[in-house]
């Protein structure tokens, strides 16, 4: 199958990428751009693991085409730290114990950074319904839910400024 | 003197996983890396009559194709755990060679070079299976129209019966009996991550490295250089982050064997990622037991005798946990009660279903569901509250150390060393409010019905005997552990640190706890059986304690001082007046200048187990017009001796109450009479997402410490998971009682729920 060049940006950087229109976004950022953060869980668009921000939105890279993603903003999991320090939910979830095994951590992470950027003061049924697109068999999502209540409040703050 | 043991400190493995900075399996790349895709049985019992690879090996992109004659230098997969008589019969070859017996089983692989290209290369391999009938339950198992093994003349793969003090005077004494079947549906862990495996054979050093296994990496590493005819020393297993481990992680499978077979077999770096499909039907299922159970009782509710008949179905082969399901589901009947006279017979058969392991909490989950369901419908025929029928019988303190006699038959009896079980009884009680619940139980609240189930435990932990681990002097002047324990994401790095530095009496920063790994460490052990802390956490203290011998002996070397005049004090060597005569970095360059390694090893063994205990209550509300069940309130306690941290430990028990809650109502590997599996989505195998089980709540606390082992922990991993089955189904049955409905078997599912209850009106309206 002949190649397609794309060009995207991918946590602020500009990539300019020929793949194969078959890949999947998830495959693109995991094994053509080396960033291995994205997890693949289900490869059916179930579990969340997969999640990335792709212009805004919290989008499961395992069912979108790595073609589709031409000419999108794409944040990852790598790109929510700010430099050294965590962000305000990294930091969250790891006062609140919200994660253990990390491997769904990632998906969860852009899930519900993309969640707070749009709603920064979400109620817990709020976070517990956009939360149900991705499963942890680690915490039982009662840490995960307490990180997001508080993590939340850095959003509210931003979103002032 | 402890500073960082008992705290709830963040956990150091946090930083890496958060960032998307962990190294998983599928992590690892490698120059010249290909991959592997495995074409599996569609159907669940045949003889192969034809595989065909001629096409796929033609395709573009593929380097190689195998079939089942191609590894018939392989050996059948071992036996790891739980040898009993009879069931090394039916141990399972890495790859089908004249039969398939469940669908999902291997039977040829491709190697190409992407994994999309290995799969396609999958679609052109032409099959031919002729079936034969299947088995699928203990009926169709025992009138063996269809034999799995036709060899061995049976699908029972064991049968044996354990009893203990006089049945016959029990029975006779009861003035109370009551008998029940009841059934445990097949579910299974479903980590997150997948599993996977890397494996690298190296030409020119003649070795082979493998990433990618976990749990007890050097029985496996044993096991897969004697299944590829290599010395020990040519084989190693490196330690990877764990996405879940849960029982069924980390043993050796089919792939554990054929991946590195191929990767030498074709020179080059085989990767091999098993995608949520194939983990559906090939990894370990687990739980599917089904128990005929027997009790009698006083008038007054003193259990006389416990007796009964324990089916462990364990799919099409035997693997590497061997018996053991079905073995601990029998042992675990006794529970934390005083039951004078027991007996079981255990009947463990192959059907053509995935192969069962060990998954959290293994029988522990099974029986504690039969027994306290078959306690709540004594105590409720009896007349007699579900709490009291339990403060009556649960084992006393000034009862303990108590012996269960020998339930398994190949080990020595259970002895409980250490508890206070009411208390922990009492801790639920107050903490569900009991009291207020029970008078609720069966009322209809708003069109829903009200219950409050009740599950008492003791759970076993530390298995395998021995553990080690070794601490090395850094170049840069920190400290790395190593250890046999795999690091699986329940914060064992963060845990065995705190014992380090506490042991060292030096900061958490200085010290670096690696994951398990065969280069690091001679010789090692595992994680399971919430092992980690007991058997890993003394052999890290050991180890530490000799290190500091070791660099007090080193010290004394350099500065010509005996070493007896020397201690190790605020993280460097002194004299006995307090004065600093060198710190670790100043000791680490004198190391790396002789250029010797200052390193200490340490072991901890013992065979004896710890026994953690607890309470579970569940408190529920039934629609039975959809047979829904919201959850309200749940509330465990465990007592686990010491809790290293805190933090951790709450996580474990929080998470494995959910896990546990999921297993119960949701998760459900379904087969059709044929043997056809027909839960292979994500869509169809339902586990718990975060807007079904709210309110959860727990509490791991240290009242009795474990009497076997220094630090006197008890293990923390699964006393969260192992009662909820039981605490739910008595919660359920307290609701419907007053509209007759059993509850004998799970998961309880809306439909399920719904069909107990139509039946229950139609068997009220039709007498």
């Amino acid at each position: 199958m002949t190649d397609v060049a794309i060009g995207l940006t991918v946590n602020g950087q500009p990539v300019e990428v020929s793949i194969e229109p078959r890949l999947t976004l998830a495959t693109l950022l995991r094994r053509h751009l080396r960033l291995t953060g994205t997890h693949i869980g289900c490869e059916h668009g179930v579990c969340g693991a997969c999640t990335v921000i792709v212009d805004g939105d919290a989008v499961r890279s395992c069912l979108v085409f790595a073609v589709q993603a031409d000419g999108t903003e794409v944040t990852t999991i790598e790109g929510l730290a700010r430099g050294e320090d965590l962000s305000p939910l990294q930091a969250a979830f790891q006062k609140h114990h919200a994660l253990q095994c990390g491997f769904c951590t990632p998906g969860i992470l852009t899930t519900m950074h993309a969640l707070l950027n749009e709603e920064p003061n979400p109620s817990e049924d709020r976070i517990r319904d956009v939360l149900s697109g991705n499963i942890c068999r680690c915490t039982g999502y009662l840490p995960i839910v307490e990180a997001v209540l508080e993590a939340a409040a850095a959003y509210r703050k931003e979103a002032r400024s | 003197m402890n500073t960082f043991v008992g705290l709830p400190l963040e956990r150091l493995e946090d930083n890496r996983l958060l960032r998307g900075k962990a190294t998983f399996v599928d992590d690892i790349m490698l120059e010249g890396m290909v991959y592997m895709a495995i074409l599996r049985s569609p159907v669940a019992h045949g003889r192969i009559v034809r595989v065909d690879l001629t096409r796929a090996r033609e395709m573009d992109g593929v380097v190689a194709a195998f079939g089942g004659s191609d590894f018939d230098a392989l050996p059948k997969i071992p036996l790891r755990l739980a040898p009993v008589e009879g069931v090394a019969r039916f141990l399972q070859r890495p790859i089908a060679r004249d039969k398939v017996r469940f669908v999902g089983e291997p039977m040829a692989v491709v190697i190409a070079t992407t994994p999309e290209l290995a799969e396609d290369a999958l679609e052109l391999i032409e099959i031919e299976i002729d079936p034969l009938p299947a088995v699928v339950d203990w009926t169709t198992a025992s009138a063996p129209s269809a034999l799995l093994f036709e060899e061995n003349n049976t699908n029972v793969t064991a049968r044996y019966t354990v009893c203990e003090g006089d049945m016959t005077k029990a029975f006779t004494a009861a003035t109370y009996t009551r008998r029940e079947v009841f059934y445990c549906h097949r579910h299974t862990a479903l980590p997150m991550e997948t599993r996977g495996l890397v494996a690298a054979w190296n030409e020119t050093e003649s070795r082979m490295r493998i990433w990618g296994s976990t749990k007890v990496l050097w029985f496996n590493r044993k096991a897969t250089a004697e299944a590829l005819g290599l010395e020990l020393d040519q084989v190693h297993m490196l330690g990877t982050d764990i996405g879940g481990g849960f029982g069924v992680r980390g043993e050796i499978y089919p792939e554990d064997f054929l991946v590195p077979f191929v990767a030498r077999k074709i020179g080059r770096p085989v990767k091999w990622i098993e995608d949520r499909r194939e983990h559906l039907m090939a990894t370990n299922h687990s739980r599917e037991i089904s128990c005929d159970l027997e009790i009698a009782c006083s008038r007054e509710g003193l259990i006389l005798g416990l007796r009964g008949i324990v089916y462990g179905d364990m799919g099409a082969y035997t693997r590497t946990n061997g018996g053991i399901v079905p073995v601990r589901a029998a042992q675990f009947l006794i529970g934390p009660y005083r039951i004078p006279a027991l007996e079981f017979d255990v009947a463990i058969f192959v059907s053509n279903k995935t192969p069962v392991g060990t998954y959290r909490g293994p029988g522990r989950f099974e029986a504690n569901f039969f027994r306290e369901r078959l306690m709540d419908m004594a105590a409720n025929d009896l007349g007699i509250d579900a709490a009291d029928f339990r403060r009556i019988n649960l084992i006393r303190e000034d009862e303990l150390p108590y012996s269960t006699g020998k339930l398994v038959p190949y080990e020595k009896p259970f002895i409980y060393d250490t508890g206070n079980y009411q208390a922990a009884l009492e801790r639920v009680l107050e903490a569900i409010g009991y009291d207020r619940l029970r008078d609720l139980n069966g009322q209809e609240i708003d069109g829903r019905r009200h219950g409050v189930g009740l599950t008492c435990f003791v759970e076993c932990s530390g298995g395998g005997a021995k553990e080690n681990s070794r601490v090395v002097l850094e170049n840069d002047g920190t400290i790395s552990v190593h250890t046999g324990c795999s690091m699986i994401g329940q914060g064992l790095e963060t845990a065995l640190t705190q014992l380090a530095a506490d042991t060292l009496g030096i900061q958490m920063s200085h010290i670096r706890v690696h994951n398990a790994s065969t280069e690091d460490l001679d010789e090692g052990f595992g994680t399971f059986a919430s092992r980690g802390a007991i058997k890993g956490g003394n052999a890290v203290v050991d180890g530490v304690k000799n290190f500091i011998e070791e660099i007090t002996r080193f010290a004394s070397e350099v500065i010509g001082r005996a070493a007896n005049d020397l201690q190790w004090k605020n993280c460097a060597i002194t004299a006995h007046d307090g004065t600093v005569l060198y710190d670790l970095p100043e000791l680490a360059k004198h190391a790396a200048a002789r250029q010797r390694v200052v390193e200490a090893n340490g072991s901890y063994l013992s065979t004896d187990l710890t026994f953690s205990y607890g309470a579970h209550a569940a408190y529920v509300a039934v629609d039975p017009r959809t047979g829904a069940v919201e959850v309200l309130d749940y509330y465990a306690a465990e007592d686990i001796g010491v809790a290293i941290n805190p933090m951790v430990v709450h996580g474990q028990l929080i998470g494995a109450i959910v896990q546990g809650l999921g297993g119960a109502f949701l998760d459900h590997l379904i087969y059709d009479k044929d043997g056809q599996f027909l839960t292979g989505t994500l869509a169809d195998y339902l586990v718990p997402t975060a807007t079904d089980f709210p309110k959860v709540r727990g509490e791991s606390y240290g009242e009795k410490l474990a009497s076997t082992n220094p630090l006197g922990v008890k293990g923390a991993g699964e006393g969260g998971i192992v009662g909820v089955a039981g605490a739910v189904a008595n919660a359920v049955a307290a609701a419907l009682r007053p509209i007759d409905v059993k509850i004998t078997s799970l998961p309880l599912s809306p439909p399920r729920i719904w069909n107990s209850i139509t039946d229950a009106a139609n068997q009220v309206s039709s007498s």
